[in-house]
């Protein structure tokens, strides 16, 4: 299950603004092209930091096989990401990567995606993986006004794509668990993986008992080491303290008891 | 081609890079990163009398040049470090030591005791000083009298070279090094994490779930290194540093300061080659400065 890890330095193909607060780098990985699955993470070193130490991780995106590449999205937090921000076309990070583990392929192919905010960053490439497995999955993604929407082509291109805005300019009005498919007595899906906030995705994990739906979420805890070692990441599971970076992100919510 | 090989007590280790525990996992963690054979040693993860889930999230907060943890030896305890983890590590072509922590005098004995019977465990480390548990650690670490207690008591039943891990949480680190060295330790190591806290502006509450945390990374190495050859001068026994090593320069400074070899902690999570790195870069200071053994630069400070 435990996929080797690398560390290495990647090359920045693309960094593309989408709006604000988030923004694309596209980076080239030079020989060998790991395997790797939806869920998992990479940790970034950010250079020419002072204010910050500490690596700082982020979902895989999506990649692109025959290019080697990957994609990160990422939203912008602190000084750590805004020097990230700033890297052009040719500079280099070094990257550890692949880790964690990824979300499972469901038994059957009714599947919801949900993704919150910057939570919607795995989403993709497990859209992508999904695609892969002839599976086309429906993608509920919330937003806060249609002006913050990125991507919306690459989802349509894997997915049914379903959206909130919390002031209504696009798609349905409200908060992602006050669209209507979840008002419906039975739920049209029999697995929903959920990435977002804290709060949003216990929501949906509340929501997902009740159907007495299978539901996989993405955690994502502070981290020091991102790769197993330091035990800073733990969250609470049936089984003692898990680590987000190794035993997760992705977590069934029986095994967290949401 | 110049020796790195160093000698703490009985021990022989073939360059003075090792790891400290809590850093380095198990070892096997590191395998797809750098090949072990490179390391004089590593100190593998606290090992307790029996299973611990340590403290609840969040255990870490990153500072100026640091971070705090307060993770508090989650670990599944020492028979299952002997009948899981031990076999897999057994093998691995560099000096084992096994860090030792406990609540009561009882604890460490027990554990010291079961770690006598695995033969490719070359040493002990004593942690007295963790400062994270609540109650025993803390007590054992800060006062002379008890860390002699407890040394001697492990020392009764332990057959091969003892290590105690120094906390710098105390008045005075060299009364505390000559407590241990009295008690029968053969190598003094230190020094543990500072005793530190963090605090949210915005949430106006502790980053940490336990409010205080130790302190490692780069903000620490000034104590250390004065803890070091504080130490060094106080005891005739050998002397592993450590406390904010992140490059060649700095663990030079540490066996410079008394230290015969070092270990890297926090530093692994930034990079987890830089060990492999330090030795190499140890091995191009010697050759730049025409030195024969990494062994002329153990105290080697020059002082008026």
């Amino acid at each position: 299950m435990e996929s080797r890890k690398f560390i290495k330095d990647l090359t920045i193909i693309r960094n593309i603004p989408l709006n604000a607060r988030h923004f694309i780098l596209e980076l080239q990985v030079p020989d060998e092209f790991p395997a790797m699955l939806p869920g998992q993470f990479v940790q970034v070193l950010v250079e020419n930091s002072p204010g910050t130490f500490l690596r700082r991780p982020f979902s895989i995106h999506s990649i692109d096989v025959q290019n080697h590449s990957f994609r990160l999205l990422i939203q912008l937090k602190g000084e750590g990401t805004r020097h990230l921000a700033e890297l052009t076309e040719g500079k280099k990070v070094n990257v550890i990567f692949p880790l964690g583990n990824s979300f499972s392929l469901p038994a059957n192919p009714e599947v919801l995606l949900v993704g919150g905010g910057c939570g919607v960053a795995p989403l993709l490439f497990l859209a992508q993986h999904l695609h892969q497995h002839n599976i086309r999955p429906t993608i509920l993604t919330g937003w806060r006004s249609e002006a913050d929407i990125f991507e919306q082509a690459e989802y349509e291109k894997y997915g049914n794509l379903l959206i909130t805005t919390d002031d209504g300019s696009c798609g349905e009005k409200g908060l992602i668990t006050d669209h209507s498919v979840f008002q419906k007595e039975t739920l049209a899906f029999k697995k929903i993986y959920c990435c977002g906030p804290d709060p949003m995705m216990r929501s949906i994990a509340a929501i997902a008992k009740l159907h007495r739906t299978e539901c996989e979420v993405s955690l994502e805890n502070m981290m020091a080491c991102g790769f197993g070692v330091c035990l800073c990441c733990v969250t609470p599971t049936l089984h003692g303290n898990q680590r987000v970076c190794a035993e997760g992100p992705v977590f069934d919510i029986r095994e967290l008891g949401w | 081609m110049a020796d790195l090989s160093v000698k703490l007590g009985k021990l022989i280790l073939r360059n003075p890079v090792m790891t400290a525990s809590g850093t380095f996992g198990y070892g096997e963690e590191f395998t797809d990163f750098i090949a072990l054979d490179k390391l004089g040693g590593i100190v593998v993860k606290a090992v307790t009398g029996s299973n611990r889930y340590g403290n609840a999230y969040p255990r870490m907060a990153e500072t100026a040049s640091g971070m705090l943890n307060s993770v508090g030896l989650q670990n599944k305890g020492v028979d299952h470090f002997t009948r899981e983890i031990y076999p897999r590590i057994m093998d691995f072509d560099t000096c084992i030591v096994v860090n030792v922590s406990g609540s009561t005098v009882e604890e460490y004995i027990e554990v010291a005791e079961k770690i006598n019977e695995l033969e490719k465990i070359s040493a002990i480390e004593l942690n007295i000083s963790c400062p994270n548990v609540k109650h025993g650690g803390m007590a054992f670490g800060t006062i002379p009298a008890t860390a002699m207690e407890v040394t001697r008591a492990v020392r009764n039943v332990y057959r091969k070279e003892l290590i105690v891990k120094l906390s710098p949480n105390v008045t005075s680190i060299s009364e505390m090094a000559k407590a241990v060295a009295d008690g029968g330790a053969d190598i003094i190591s230190l020094i543990n994490t500072l005793l530190g806290m963090a605090i949210d502006a915005e949430t106006r509450k502790p980053v940490l779930s336990t409010i205080t945390g130790g302190l490692s990374g780069p903000a620490i190495k000034p104590v250390a290194l004065r803890m070091v050859w504080q130490v060094s001068k106080a005891v005739d026994i050998p002397v592993i540093g450590m406390g904010g090593i992140m490059n060649a320069a700095d663990a030079i400074e540490f066996l410079l300061a008394g230290a015969s070899a070092i270990q890297v902690g926090t530093a692994n999570f930034i990079d987890p080659a830089v060990t492999v790195k330090i030795v190499e870069g140890i091995e191009k200071y010697l050759l730049r400065h025409n030195m024969r053994s990494v062994q002329e630069l153990i105290g080697a400070l020059k002082t008026a």
